[in-house]
């Protein structure tokens, strides 16, 4: 048994996932080649604002082996308007432009040919007339009078706006001792999938149904797509069987598989559509959250933060889909791991001008927290207090859990002190502080950088109905089906794609463990939108929360059914017997008992030797709602927005070229607590990715717009992801903590590398320019901004 | 558009095709090969998922195109395996160290690395990286992928000495 006495969880196990990827036999979309199957290229549009004139492709359509041109004013006939997050009826959203270009890459036609080759040479043939419009890039410019409309209809480039108020934040600004304030900026970046976002669809006209593959993470897909495409919903087939090629958020390709099944249906052939990489960066609406905070807080002269005053102004570009709520999940851990005692958050949705932003690792929470953790350097900076010391005097106490915040969240658990602790410990900070004040002696600029950061997980969606009051989402649930078949196997179904995730893992090692089975033995696999119970994605970190709860329900229930087989072949009470090794045996004579054998050859085959009521067979569906979910927000915006919350500190020492204002990173630490680890090599993997993908946000990716509304950073050239030179060797150092409310005290993971790492790479470069006297509160803080500021104090 | 006659080997096996003078050696692969394995990425170059062996030396598939591989002998990550169904020791260490997660960039790593590993089999840490350098991955931060590669460095570099040998 490992420890917590599990035989399977917790343990060094090989993801099941792997092999298949490392022999070259994942299933991606792109790999699907179906008979007579057409592409699709995009005609985007080369201006921020335009309306369209006039869309002449008779040149395209002469061309050998091109079937069709589609324009947005057909589309829109033909479907209903996108799906969005937020209550704003005239901001209209449909795959391909209607009457008037949004923004730079929007697409306004599509072309479809027999091979992608011939749909890119037509795309270029199409000849779209344009008439220029005013557009505005900067969001705040754009919620001034007199900015140029996104969307007129709509009345203003206002999206969302309010104001929470959680506690006395007035009164405790006017009694604070000490306040203080500044301004940071999130620039626009991304998750940056290495494989694109790819649709295949193909319509039977005979049977009715629209067969959809796509590298899909997207909660409720299969519905959107069906009310889009003005189809019932089991008229709509998604194949969950599809290896994602990454997504951590962003692979919502909902315009995409809109416009893909309209195409199949209409053109009677499977239809593919896959992104280029620049499609991808512009086109292809996969930007995150772009943001510009204002902070405030009132604090004692020990350090103890009262309260907080955060403002965040989103722009969510040019239309919006579900990405204005990353505005919302914030709210439920708005004061991170740290006691503050009344909160003002006001967030304001813009429409600009830009790409369409979509989900992102962490749904804004990342952002915030970068805010945040500014705040608790600038507090201990302003004071004089040691930022570690600042941290440990702030932070909720390990017997204060569970721990109800002013925004309505309850957290479960934690022990943000010894984690703390740990992960000093391990980065060595005595000596850290040493290596950094030699390194200071010798002129060159170092920092250590030290940040908390929390991960909500397992949610119940409570920033929708949060966000907007027409929505009274208050389940988020999850679901899994397990059946032993004759020969005596384990097939277990879940209803989602997986995107590296482990999933089929999880699913396995978790029935292993309850039914007392090898999940080496245990088949997982991904059931189609028609065939799968409700599932919603794996978003918000939830899957081992919800999937794995929704399993361990299945197998449980399972359990129960052999123990009852079992009691009644034996003409025994089920109080006499007990469960081991996957078969029944008599707690007083342990040589006596049923095997899994007989059990399941009773359950399959013999009637008259089951219990009077139960059906035969051996299969189970549970599905699980998320725990501590139910309710709508209060008046005020309380609401419990997450179950789990998770916990890390990153702690990551940092040298600064003052030539060419480069950063270095490493020894590079984080301790980390998610509660009882599943399988840790993939909890570990998800923490040194998401760690990277922070460090990528921190220091080089941006998509950056110049002055005419054109994307600068539309390919690997010139947006950056850091590759092995940059991410350096991440060491991580675990406590467990386990949740209240899950089947083996397991929180949620997968982001919280991403959420600590940008906070702490910040905290770093502002303690190695603050011998200088400088600051940045700007992310990324490229070679560039870097090397210009030290340029401009030597000046 | 010109169409071009190539021979060339793939994995250990010939293939004559006419192929047009604009087709790239990866949707050569993937299209008329069927040999979905290699990933293409970026098409341009940077992210290294379509990594392929020509003539023993990593190369972007993207960026060639089929009528340049003539007479070239190409490995591609199917061609890693000593036997269907089998894994290579490479293959084998990335499930081992968990060097991967959703797969995507995988094929160009094992490319990658196995182009090292035919070099050295002591590489340190910072010629690992120097060899994936090339290769973007977005799940795993790379620790575990050059975890992976130091342990089939290891097994690769035991194998090759004397039965008997304590290399532990």
């Amino acid at each position: 048994m490992a420890e917590g006495g599990f035989r399977y969880i917790g343990r060094k196990r090989r993801p099941r996932e792997d092999r298949r990827f490392v022999a070259g036999a994942g299933r991606f979309v792109a790999d699907l080649a179906l008979p007579g199957m057409l592409h699709v290229a995009l005609v985007a549009s080369p201006y921020p604002a335009a309306r369209l004139v006039a869309i002449d492709a008779r040149a395209a359509l002469a061309l050998p082996g091109v079937r069709a041109v589609l324009t947005g004013a057909e589309l829109a006939q033909a479907t209903e308007a996108l799906a969005s997050g937020l209550d704003i009826p005239q901001v209209r959203r449909f795959p391909l432009a209607v009457g008037r270009a949004r923004y730079v890459g929007e697409w306004v036609a599509a072309v479809v040919a027999e091979t992608r080759a011939i749909a890119e040479d037509a795309a270029e043939l199409v000849d779209v007339a344009y008439e220029p419009l005013p557009f505005v890039i900067d969001p705040e410019a754009a919620i001034e009078p007199g900015a140029p409309p996104v969307h007129p209809e709509h009345g203003s480039n206002l999206l969302y706006r309010r104001t929470f108020t959680w506690g006395p934040v007035a009164e405790d600004f006017a009694a604070a001792e000490h306040t203080l304030s500044f301004r940071a900026r999130w620039h626009r970046s991304a998750t940056v999938p290495i494989e694109t976002f790819g649709v295949v669809a193909r319509w039977d006209e005979a049977a009715r149904l629209l067969d959809v593959w796509a590298s899909i993470q997207m909660p409720k897909y299969p519905d959107q797509l069906a009310r889009a495409l003005r189809l019932p919903g089991n008229a709509v087939r998604v194949h969950f069987d599809v290896d994602v090629g990454g997504s951590y958020g962003v692979k919502r390709g909902i315009k995409h598989s809109v416009l893909a099944g309209y195409l199949a249906r209409k053109l009677g052939a499977p239809v593919r559509l896959i992104e280029d990489r620049l499609e991808n960066m512009r086109g292809g609406d996969a930007h995150g959250p772009d943001r510009l905070f204002d902070v405030a807080c009132a604090f004692t002269s020990d350090g103890i933060v009262r309260s907080l005053r955060l403002r965040a102004l989103d722009d969510a570009g040019a239309y919006a889909g579900r990405a204005p709520l990353q505005l919302g999940k914030p709210v439920g851990a708005i004061v991170g791991p740290y006691r503050i005692g009344s909160v003002e958050y006001e967030a304001i949705s813009v429409t600009t001008n830009k790409t369409v932003q979509e989900a992102v690792r962490g749904f804004g929470q990342s952002p915030t927290n970068f805010a945040l953790e500014t705040m608790m350097d600038r507090v201990a900076r302003q004071l004089g207090i040691d930022r570690v010391e600042l941290r440990r005097r702030n932070l909720i106490r390990h017997e204060q859990f569970p721990y109800t915040i002013p925004s309505g969240s309850t957290y479960d658990s934690g022990d943000y002190h010894a984690v703390l602790a740990k992960a000093l410990d391990a980065a060595g900070h005595a000596d850290l502080l040493a290596r950094r004040d030699a390194a200071r002696a010798a002129g060159k600029l170092a920092g250590i950088g030290v940040a908390c950061c929390l991960e909500p997980s397992g949610g119940n969606s409570a920033f929708e109905p949060l966000f907007n009051p027409k929505n009274e989402t208050t389940t988020w649930m999850e679901s899994c089906t397990v059946k032993v078949d004759l020969s005596g196997a384990i097939t277990a179904a879940m209803g989602t794609s997986s995107s590296g995730q482990g999933h089929e893992t999880l699913v396995a090692t978790i029935i292993g463990e309850v039914l007392e089975r090898d999940p080496e033995t245990i088949r997982v696999v991904h059931s189609d939108s028609l065939t799968a119970m409700p599932s919603n994605s794996p978003v918000g970190s939830r899957m081992a929360i919800m999937l794995g709860g929704a399993a361990a329900g299945a197998a449980r229930t399972l359990k129960a059914a052999l123990l009852a087989v079992a009691a009644h072949d034996l003409g025994v009470t089920e109080a006499e017997l007990e469960y081991r090794d996957g078969g029944v045996r008599l707690r007083r004579d342990p040589a006596s008992g049923r095997s899994w054998d007989a059990l399941v050859e009773i359950a399959h085959r013999k009637f008259h030797k089951l219990p009077p009521g139960m059906a035969p067979g051996l299969q189970a569906m549970h599905v699980w709602e998320v725990p501590t979910g139910g309710a709508l927000p209060t008046a005020d915006g309380r609401v419990q927005m997450y179950p789990c919350y998770a916990f890390e500190t990153h702690v990551v020492y940092a040298e600064l070229d003052r030539a060419t204002g480069q950063v270095t990173l490493g020894p590079y630490v984080i301790g980390h607590d998610c509660g009882t680890m599943i399988n840790p090599d993939i909890v570990h993997g998800m923490t040194y990715g998401g760690a990277a993908h922070g460090i990528g946000a921190a220091l080089y990716e941006r998509f950056r717009y110049d002055e005419n509304g054109q994307l600068l950073s539309g390919s690997f050239m010139d947006y950056l992801i850091p590759s092995a030179h940059e991410v350096p060797d991440i060491a991580i150092v675990d406590h467990c903590t386990p949740s209240p409310l899950t089947a083996f005290g397991q929180k949620g993971s997968g982001e919280a590398g991403y959420l600590g790492a940008p906070a702490a790479v910040a905290s770093a470069v502002n303690d190695a320019l603050a011998p200088l006297g400088l600051a940045v509160a700007e992310l990324p803080m490229t070679a560039t901004v870097l090397g210009e500021l030290l340029a401009s104090a030597e000046r | 558009m010109s169409q071009h006659e190539i021979t060339l080997t793939v994995n250990g096996r010939r293939h004559a095709a006419r192929v047009a003078a604009r087709l790239t050696l990866v949707d050569f692969l993937r299209d008329e090969l069927r040999l979905t394995g290699t990933h293409a990425g970026c098409e341009h170059g940077v992210c290294g998922a379509c990594s392929v062996l020509l003539d023993g030396r990593p190369v972007r598939s993207c960026l060639i195109f089929a009528v340049q591989a003539e007479g070239a002998a190409i490995t591609t990550v199917e061609g890693l395996a000593p036997e269907p169904g089998a894994l290579g020791v490479l293959q084998d260490s990335f499930c081992e160290a968990h060097g991967l997660q959703c797969g995507f960039c995988t094929p160009g790593m094992l490319i990658a690395a196995e182009a090292l590993l035919r070099r050295t089999l002591s590489p340190s840490e910072e010629e690992i990286r120097e060899a994936i350098g090339g290769n973007l991955c977005r799940c795993t931060g790379y620790k575990q992928i050059v975890e992976a590669i130091r342990i089939a460095a290891e097994r690769l570099g035991g194998a090759n000495l004397a039965p008997g040998t304590d290399h532990g």
